[in-house]
């Protein structure tokens, strides 16, 4: 089980507390697009993602940007069991999506580097260290189930 | 992955408007590489400290970011322009190639978080395409 300080929950909630999930989730899931465009490949069904500024402008990629952050969401109400909070979501992403389990890590990347972008100085290094082991327990429990 | 002409241009006029920060991302990025990723603290073993916002880890921050500058400089012959430096790190310093790409994640967030208008997708691209270069280069003469 992962153990969190108080300190790292305060910092999670904190970010979650003031996020626009929205702007975020968007800004997130285009630049995923944009900087590793085989992730492209997921997303034939999401109308023209012919270059970056079709891409940012794509209304379907934004709702779904939206959709995938709000996902986050019920890893921040269970953090004390994120690995089994997301068994169900990870044996849809393996048997139903086959994702490629590397995304989760390169979507993770990308959002870790949009909430630096709107956070800039308060994005300090201990929130770093928090939000990453964060998400990283996230993309290990979404990897866990694929077999 | 090689960079198009127009990623290289890309990548030089971003450096050129961050070449005031420069330091302060240096020294940045590794502070947050040795939080964010306590493995790499193994390479300094022979400081003192290696400590986040320590003086002998923002030292060699801006040491390192000083040879991506210079590399910038030798963007269209990165293999040949850092042949020294891949000798360096082959033989004596020895870094495995993986914590590169953490070093350059830390300093894509570094990169961001002081310039968030400059640093578009198309931006963030094509830097994280030249730092993998970058680090290929480095790696050259590994085995």
């Amino acid at each position: 089980m992962v153990e969190w300080t108080d300190s790292e929950r305060a910092i999670i909630n904190s970010i979650f507390s003031n996020l626009d999930y929205e702007e975020i989730g968007r800004k997130s899931l285009c630049r995923c697009l944009i900087v590793y465009p085989w992730t492209q490949r997921y997303f034939g069904g999401f109308g023209n993602l012919y270059n970056a500024e079709t891409i940012l402008c794509n209304p379907l990629i934004a709702a779904h940007g939206t959709k995938i952050l709000h996902g986050l969401d019920r890893a921040l109400k269970n953090m004390d069991d994120i690995k089994n909070t997301y068994a169900e979501l990870s044996l849809l992403h393996s048997d139903k999506l086959h994702v490629d389990p590397d995304n989760f890590r390169l979507l993770a990347d990308c959002l870790t580097v949009v909430i630096a972008a709107k956070m800039g100085a308060a994005f300090t290094v201990d929130t770093q260290v928090a939000w990453q082991k964060f998400l990283s327990v996230v993309v290990s429990a979404l990897g866990r189930q694929y077999h | 992955m090689s960079l198009s002409a127009k990623q290289k241009a890309t990548v030089k006029d971003f450096f050129s408007k961050m070449s005031t920060r420069s330091d302060d991302i240096g020294a940045e990025a590794l502070s947050r590489l040795v939080a964010v990723y306590p493995q790499t603290k193994s390479y300094f073993a022979h400081w003192k400290e290696a400590t986040p916002g320590s003086a002998p880890v923002r030292k060699h921050g801006i040491t390192i970011m000083g040879g991506v500058y210079d590399a910038v400089g030798k963007i269209d012959d990165l293999k040949g322009g850092l042949l020294s430096l891949s000798e360096l790190h082959a033989f004596m310093l020895r870094v495995d190639p993986v914590n590169f790409k953490l070093l350059a994640h830390c300093m894509l967030v570094c990169m961001s978080m002081i310039f968030p208008e400059e640093f578009t997708p198309q931006v963030h691209v094509a830097v994280d395409k030249f730092l993998a270069q970058l680090a290929l280069a480095l790696c050259e003469k590994y085995r």
